[in-house]
């Protein structure tokens, strides 16, 4: 096997997804190369970025020569066979640590893999690492890590957006052609955007949620974070379907996501909700999203205003209910079969409430105690309840414009990436963050970001498309129509050219 | 403020969150900024809307009863803080 | 002044399933510790519940039996707390609506009279673990084999006045759980529980405060927590306190009850929909697959035995307070085609050596077409009832069937009248003075000839005929 040299490195970094797949599969390089040039430039970029918690460097280049030699032997000829990528350290990987970036799993070596971890071995990826993220999912910034903020690629004063932020950052950065994160409320298409990637979250109970630690189980939800729509779909493909692990999987037919891309838009209904483009987004921004509109319309859609008029309730929703959840799905850090543990515990009491307290940082703590209250006796239905009524409320207008339009666009985000610290003591602006993916997440619809241009401060934008039920298909048909059209996409961040 | 120092306290109890003193005033203010930014659903006319604890509105689908699981007791327990003869081990509780 | 005492009761029954509620783990009890503890069962991250079929079908099952309300939908409610043996710090139960609404069980009183008693509502949910105290020191040892083992927990409405109805329900429900095949029964295994929930009051008064009796595990100890408790807040209020709303244990060793502190402390529990399982639709068919699958039930066997096969109510009651005995009898009243014959071996012989043995019918060596067997000797008058005790206990020792111990033993019945009119002829020539009383008109010494007779055939001879030939021969 020849050495990579840099040229080489930084031009397989460079490929697509889709790109690498025809090169491993015409034997033009190999796994084993790909991967290398992959783990040289973690080794050189990283240090700084902190998109990754683990480096699986030694696994990864043992599991690329034994993939090398099954396609050579012609037994593997999946779509990511071969493919480096990575995964939010929050998605079980057997016998790799899997810490949510908190201090409460410094030490937790999952015991199993997740589905979509074993869906991607199984295809044949190479698995790099796993990536940085908000400590349990919980943030905007990225900067709730427990271990070390992770850096915008774009410029390094600068978020990456989150929860899934490490993920966002490598794909940028191309430390990964692809990566699966998580959005719960945004976390995969807020830092898509503020990282000029493309993500997409796919409908609520699209992919199965075994193995992915959970902070709102009615919420949360995988998808994969590439370079392009068309990457986005290859991966989509692999990790879509039903398991009968996950009681709320969906029972639906997954369809070739890859079949479609090339469908022509002409006559495509558009949906703007005007509450997506009123006060509070910034101006640049909007004008980027304008011009993108345009670009829709020349190649014949048709744009309709819409209303989703209780769409600013859901920042309120979600802050009830994902708590809620949460509270409860984190009681199971406790100190006793996983986990963080005190020392020396006086007795069973102090062993729970120290280990909680030492393992859980700020906001978790935060979010576990907001949810805590708001399930306790006396407010449950002055605020559960009353939250999972609008939820409904807010569901019903997406149902009533999807009877109008085909989708829905908009910001991803009210701003491009802020910088690091700037809000990390106002916690209520931090939240407005994601006010435009929250009323989709509460939904359980499809959305995705992909990056359509930049502002004055040299940081992407992106476009947020919004589908119906299980039109994950037609929405990375979308995407790839205008990524076919424009290179917004494709650029890099000069620093990691 | 919406959200009392007591309250604070409670839910640190029912959460077992080791909080100490000083902190209970900070976390008391950043909690009812939340709260009071939860205020405004009260405003929302909600009769006769039914809770939706679940995007998907479908039921329920049953696992056939067969018992498919094998003993993986040592691998599961590698990342136990203490065990001994098998169990999981905390401080004595007294019953 | 009197006192009247209000019970209800809180059952929890653990369904007779091979794997747990949310889980592929067996749920065989006995297992080294952990062994049976998958990761859905330990709550590790990231793990998901789903729920087991035949769970939900025994629930049914019980619901029809005691004539309840099945909800159309129910829902899965998280009840969150914290303790060692609870592995995810909530456990999955249904709190709002339950799948089992409004029933009743009938219990019959002392005096023969039948009492209504409400079941408010039966919930599926899913067992603790188990914490082990004795093995440590200063630590206490978590097994969780158990945990996640499906529950159904029968809540009654606090319906009955003594400590003798509550049993009495409580034996009613125990019988249906087993003879609907929902639940083994085994209180010693822990597989039914009760928690007692008791007040006093004046009668016609406001139900006074109760205190909950934890985890009675014999109809022995329901009994007498109830009757320690009711005594324990008789003493406090006449005293002029308060009875507190609590938890407690009874402690049989000592016979008094004592408060659950521990466990106090902040029980709000937050129940919420748990957002990892969907609503439970039971739809008409399920209903009707469930229907069918009900065996006949013990009331209405009951009512059967006495109408149809002339047996008295004790011993229908006690026929049918158990599916296997009732199904073992009624293949041996069939076979022999003699229900009274079969009733009083079934609940006579039999029964004395399942006690004696500390067996289950259902594991006892003589089965039921054995027992068939050695009363259709009897009908034929091969072995007399003397002899077939004999029969019986030799099929118990493993010896054979029936014709196989008559042979070996020798106990074929006598009925040559030549033979037992020597045998009648020589008792009557030994004992002139029984037969002078006898003859003065002493009837009892009638007995004493006949008991004489039988022992001296070795129980072989035909008692009937025997009768016949002995006062033939003592008239004189
Ligand atoms: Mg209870
Ligand atoms: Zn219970």
């Amino acid at each position: 096997m020849s050495q990579v040299d840099s040229t080489q490195t930084a031009e397989l970094t460079q490929l697509s997804l889709k790109a690498l797949q025809r090169g491993i599969q015409s034997s033009q390089f190999s796994v084993m190369e790909v991967t290398a040039a992959y783990l040289e430039r973690i080794a050189r970029f990283d240090a700084g970025l902190k998109s990754y918690i683990t480096v699986t460097e030694e696994q990864a280049r043992a599991q690329a020569e034994v993939i090398d030699n099954q396609i050579r032997a012609g037994e593997l000829k999946g779509a990511l066979a071969g493919i480096p990528y990575a995964l939010k350290d929050l998605f079980c990987t057997d016998g790799i640590l899997t810490s949510c970036a908190s201090k409460m799993l410094a030490n937790f070596v999952a015991p199993y893999d997740a589905h979509v971890t074993s869906k991607l071995k199984d295809a044949g990826g190479v698995l790099l690492g796993k990536n940085n993220m908000d400590e349990f999912a919980m943030g905007s910034s990225n900067e709730n890590s427990a271990f070390a903020p992770v850096q915008n690629p774009w410029n390094t004063d600068y978020v990456p957006g989150g929860s899934s932020g490490g993920g966002a950052a490598a794909v940028a950065a191309r430390l990964a052609p692809m990566v699966l994160g998580t959005d719960t409320g945004g976390s995969i298409r807020q830092p898509a955007s503020f990282c000029g990637v493309t993500g997409i979250k796919p409908t609520y109970g699209r992919v199965s949620r075994f193995g992915m630690i959970a902070f709102a189980s009615s919420l949360d939800q995988c998808g994969p974070m590439a370079v392009s729509a068309e990457d986005c779909a290859i991966t989509l493909n692999e990790i879509a379907g039903f398991d009968e692990r996950d009681s709320t999987s969906a029972q639906v037919d997954v369809p070739d996501y890859t079949a479609n891309l090339n469908d022509s838009i002409d006559g495509l209904k558009i949906g703007l909700p005007q509450e997506f483009f009123a006060e509070g987004l910034d101006q640049q921004v909007a004008a980027v999203i304008e011009r993108a509109v345009k670009a829709f319309e020349a190649r014949g859609a048709v744009i309709k205003e819409v209303t989703l008029p209780n769409s600013h309730l859901a920042v309120p929703v979600y802050y009830v209910v994902a708590p809620a959840e949460c509270s409860s799905n984190l009681s199971r850090f406790d100190g006793v079969r996983f986990g963080h543990r005190c020392d020396n515990p006086q007795d069973l009491n102090d062993l729970y409430e120290r280990s909680r307290w030492e393992g859980f940082g700020d906001e978790v703590k935060r979010r576990i105690m907001m949810g805590t209250y708001a399930l306790s006796s006396g407010y449950y239905d002055a605020y559960y309840l009353k939250a999972q009524q609008v939820r409904r409320l807010i569901k019903q207008d997406f149902v009533d414009v999807f009877n109008d339009v085909d989708v829905i666009m908009g910001p991803s985000a009210p701003t491009t990436a802020f910088k690091l610290g700037e809000l990390v003591d106002d916690q209520l602006a931090m939240y407005l963050a994601d006010i435009y993916t929250i009323p989709t997440s509460l939904a359980g619809l499809p959305g995705m970001s992909f990056p359509i241009g930049f502002a004055d401060n040299g940081l992407p934008v992106g476009m947020q498309l919004i589908g119906n039920y299980f039109e994950e298909a037609r929405m990375l048909n979308i995407a790839h129509q205008y990524q076919q059209q424009t290179d917004w996409h494709l650029q890099t961040p000069a620093a990691f050219a | 403020m919406a959200v009392t120092e007591e309250d604070v306290m409670k839910v640190s109890r029912l959460a077992r969150l080791a909080i100490l003193e000083e902190n209970v005033p900070v976390y008391a203010a950043k909690l009812s900024g939340i709260v009071d930014m939860v205020e405004q659903l009260n405003a929302v006319d909600t009769t006769g809307v039914e809770p939706m604890s679940n995007p998907l509105d479908s039921v329920q689908r049953l696992r056939e009863d067969v018992a498919t699981e094998t003993d993986h007791r040592e691998h599961y327990q590698a990342c136990a803080p203490e065990v001994e003869k098998g169990l999981y081990l905390v401080p004595k509780v007294l019953e | 002044m009197e006192w009247e005492t209000v019970i209800g009761l809180e059952i929890h029954a653990q369904l007779s399933t091979n794997s747990k509620i949310f889980s592929g783990s067996s749920t065989a009890y006995g297992a080294e510790p952990n062994t049976q503890a998958s990761l859905v069962d330990l709550g590790m991250p990231g793990v998901l519940p789903v729920l087991n079929k035949q769970a939900v079908k025994l629930a049914l099952r019980l619901g029809l039996a005691i004539d309840a309300e099945i909800a159309p939908q129910s829902v899965f409610a998280r009840k969150n707390y914290f303790y060692p043996d609870l592995p995810k710090g909530y456990q999955i139960s249904q709190f709002e609506l339950p799948i089992v609404g409004l029933g009743h069980l009938d219990i019959e009183l002392e005096n023969g009279e039948t009492k209504r008693i409400g079941v408010t509502r039966a919930h599926l949910e899913e067992d603790a673990g188990k914490s082990l105290h004795e093995d440590f020191e200063t630590q206490t040892g978590i097994d969780l084999n158990r945990a996640g083992t499906p529950l159904l927990e029968i809540v009654s409405e606090p319906d009955m006045r003594s400590a003798k109805e509550a049993v009495a329900y409580v034996k009613k429900l125990h019988a249906l759980v087993r003879y609907l095949g929902v639940c083994d029964g085994n209180m010693q295994e822990g597989s039914f529980r009760c928690d007692v929930n008791v007040s006093v009051r004046r009668p016609g008064a406001e139900f006074g405060t109760r205190a909950e009796i934890k985890n009675l595990n014999s109809f022995r100890f329901i009994q007498s927590a109830i009757h320690c408790e009711v005594d324990r807040q008789i003493g406090i209020i006449e005293s002029g306190g308060q009875v507190v709303q609590e938890t407690r244990l009874y402690d049989p060793d000592k016979d008094e009850t004592r408060s659950m502190r521990g466990k106090e402390d902040a029980n709000d529990y937050r129940y919420f929909p748990d957002p990892d399982l969907l609503p439970v639709a039971i739809s008409a068919e399920d209903l009707e697959e469930a229907r069918a699958s009900l065996p006949e039930l013990p009331d209405a066997r009951k009512q059967r035995f006495m109408a149809e096969l002339g047996l008295n109510a004790d011993l229908a009651d006690d026929l049918t307070n158990s599916r296997e005995v009732a199904d073992y009898f009624e293949t041996v009243a069939e076979g022999c085609g003699d229900t009274k014959l079969a009733a009083n071996w079934v609940m006579g012989g039999l029964s004395a050596l399942l006690n004696k043995h500390e067996t289950d019918i259902t594991d006892a060596p003589v089965s039921a077409a054995m027992m068939t067997g050695m009363l259709v000797r009897i009908k034929d008058k091969t072995i007399s009832a003397t002899a077939a005790k004999e029969v019986l206990e030799g099929m118990w020792a493993g010896d054979g069937d029936a014709d196989a111990v008559i042979e070996a033993k020798g106990l074929k019945q006598v009925t040559d009248t030549g033979a037992i009119e020597a045998l009648v002829d020589e008792i009557i020539a030994n004992n002139p003075g029984q037969v002078e009383q006898y003859r003065s008109g002493k009837d009892k010494v009638f007995g004493f000839f006949v008991g004489q007779t039988m022992r001296a055939s070795k129980g072989k001879a035909d008692p009937a005929m025997v009768n016949e030939l002995l006062k033939e021969k003592l008239k004189g």
